[in-house]
């Protein structure tokens, strides 16, 4: 198990990884107050100012899965995988609109959830029940992803077992994780994060550095890379890859981006992430500061045809990071960017299990099980709900084929994009109702669960044309695909608005249009 | 204005006819990895302007 074991490697990431645990348990002193007030656990108070906010949104959107599976497939196709790029640039413009009006009406209502948000807002159990189980299924298996990703370097670090021994150290590690989770809630991951996102930052500056000066510069390594895709292409005349977008990809390109970034602050983790800031100000502060980590991701996203120049062998693209990591550097520093990559897991997966642990339990346990929660039974609830959704992502890694948790986690993207109409719309208007909603998101989901389905495999894009029950065959005659997020929720936006035509609001809205105004900005 | 600014970068970002080609090469990385590298201060930029205008 341990004979191919880096030992200096190991030394070094093993070390990192205690410093952090130590910090996450210590966190629970920081800006010390009850942490038996669910506010407190799972939302640190609201007390986080544009800097810590800066670093845990950081640590929590640019996960360890993004620095290990972006440059995987820029390493198996090349500029398909670039689509993180567009869609973090077009993020931050929109949530510089949105995010504030969300902040403002949250911050005055109390709502930690996008479900207290829906419920406040139209008065309607349904739809905030719809919003709370599509937040929790799409983040079980985002969780396992971040393991996905921690397997992949504690593998890179030269350790392999058999059978129970095989999943030994990231069990260890999740263990230590659901532990100062459940202590310290959202202060954990926000005091890691400082720690997690200076070592990436340094880790990548010293990559992108490094590596093109082994390798003989940026014109070599593009070169290189371009020669290895023109080969694959010749060698399967079907396999769109290369160093710029074929035809038929540039349409998924541009829907995957727009999709994406629609997705994006819709996930409780996200959310958590924004909700716990102190100020509107420091919401807006971070949409002009987080582009700093889409520009490190854009580095990152390059690792992958570093690692083709650099000719490194992987049994699956995942492993190309943590191989070009053995093959750049010495082992130290292998070690040190390997802990990087695992505390870039861990903040994610913290954060993750927290949003879904106060969805669960603001907006299905208290609303339909006990009502009459005090806000410290809902603290001891959502602290065991947090440890559940860790062991549940633990089974899903133990159990089920990796390739599982990949399809949930695509899948989870397209269903995390149904509550937009809902979220967004709502910031602005109350023409919508709850009942037409909800039958959008329902339309929504189950176009793109279908969309998504080719009969063997679940897959992100289809072609605009469907053979549909009763109407037969429909073809919008573009000859593109797009992404099945962006096509459902089209369907579910302009079902929601025909069908608010018919089924007026009449719910009671708690929130006034002054509740949205950003206070400082007016 | 304000929302000029917050538009142009994200537009420029979904334009990808725009961007799609090996050349222009600069030091050596190809247009459309650097151009979609750059464009990440550039829209930055944009949102701060915005800001600016906003609270003017």
């Amino acid at each position: 198990m341990f004979e191919h074991l880096n030992v200096v490697a190991t030394a070094v990431f093993v070390f990192f990884f205690g410093l952090v645990s130590v910090l996450g348990f210590v966190a629970a002193r920081w800006k010390a107050a009850d942490l038996g007030h669910i506010h407190e656990w799972g939302l640190g108070g609201r007390r986080f100012g544009r800097w810590i906010t800066w670093f845990l949104l950081g640590g929590d959107l640019y996960t360890a899965y993004t620095v290990i599976a972006i440059p995987a497939v820029v390493f198996a196709i090349g500029a398909y995988g670039f689509f993180a790029v567009p869609y973090t640039i077009i993020v931050y413009p929109l949530l510089y609109l949105w995010l504030p009006r969300l902040w403002a009406v949250s911050h005055r209502h109390g709502y930690m959830t996008a479900g207290d948000f829906v419920l406040g807002r139209y008065g309607h159990r349904g739809l905030e029940l719809a919003v709370a189980l599509t937040g929790v299924l799409a983040t079980m298996p985002y969780i396992a992803l971040q393991l996905v990703g921690l397997e992949k370097v504690i593998s890179a670090l030269g350790f392999s077992g058999q059978g129970i021994m095989a999943h030994a150290p990231i069990t260890i590690a999740f263990a230590i994780l659901a532990l100062f989770t459940y202590r310290s809630g959202l202060r954990a991951p926000a005091m890691i994060a400082f720690v997690k996102d200076a070592m990436i930052y340094i880790f990548i500056i010293a990559a992108v550095v490094i590596i093109p000066y082994e390798l003989g510069g940026f014109g070599a390594i593009f070169e290189a890379a371009g020669k290895a895709f023109d080969a694959k292409v010749a060698a399967n005349p079907k396999l769109a890859a290369g160093l710029t977008l074929k035809s038929t990809q540039v349409a998924p390109y541009i829907t995957l981006a727009v999709g994406s970034a629609m997705a994006l602050f819709m996930y409780p983790h996200a959310l958590t992430g924004a909700l716990a800031a102190s100020s509107g100000r420091a919401i807006r502060f971070n949409t002009m500061a987080l582009p700093a980590y889409s520009f490190v991701l854009g580095l990152i996203a390059l690792l992958g045809l570093m690692a083709i120049a650099a000719g490194v062998k992987v049994e699956t693209p995942q492993d190309a990071v943590p191989q070009l990591m053995l093959w750049a550097f010495p082992d130290w520093f292998a070690g040190f960017c390997f802990a990087a990559i695992a505390l870039g897991a861990l903040v994610p997966a913290a954060v993750m299990s927290i949003g879904a642990a106060n969805t669960f339990t603001r907006n299905i346990w208290k609303p339909f099980i006990h009502p009459q929660m005090s806000p410290q039974e809902e603290s001891v609830l959502a602290k065991l709900a947090s440890l559940a959704v860790k062991v549940g992502a633990l089974a899903v890694i133990f159990f089920m084929p990796t390739q599982f948790a990949l399809d949930l986690q695509l899948l989870g993207g397209v269903w995390m994009v149904q509550i937009f109409p809902a979220m967004i719309l709502g910031l602005y208007t109350r023409r919508f109702s709850g009942w037409a909603l909800l039958m959008g998101w329902a339309a929504g989901m189950i176009v793109g669960t279908s969309l998504s389905w080719t009969g063997r495999a679940w897959v992100p894009v289809h072609a605009l044309k469907w053979d549909l029950p009763l109407v037969g065959s429909v073809d919008l005659g573009l000859g593109f695909g797009a992404y099945n997020g962006l096509t459902a929720v089209l369907v579910n936006l302009f079902l929601a608005a025909a069908l608010s035509l018919v089924l007026r609001p009449h719910a009671v809205d708690e929130t006034s249009p002054e509740d949205y105004e950003d206070r400082v900005l007016a | 204005m304000k929302f000029v600014l917050l538009l142009v970068p994200c537009l420029l970002a979904l334009w990808v006819p725009l961007y799609n080609s090996i050349p222009p090469v600069l030091f050596g990385i190809p247009f459309f990895f650097w151009f979609q590298l750059v464009l990440i201060p550039i829209s930055a930029l944009a949102i701060v302007a915005a800001d600016r205008i906003g609270k003017g």
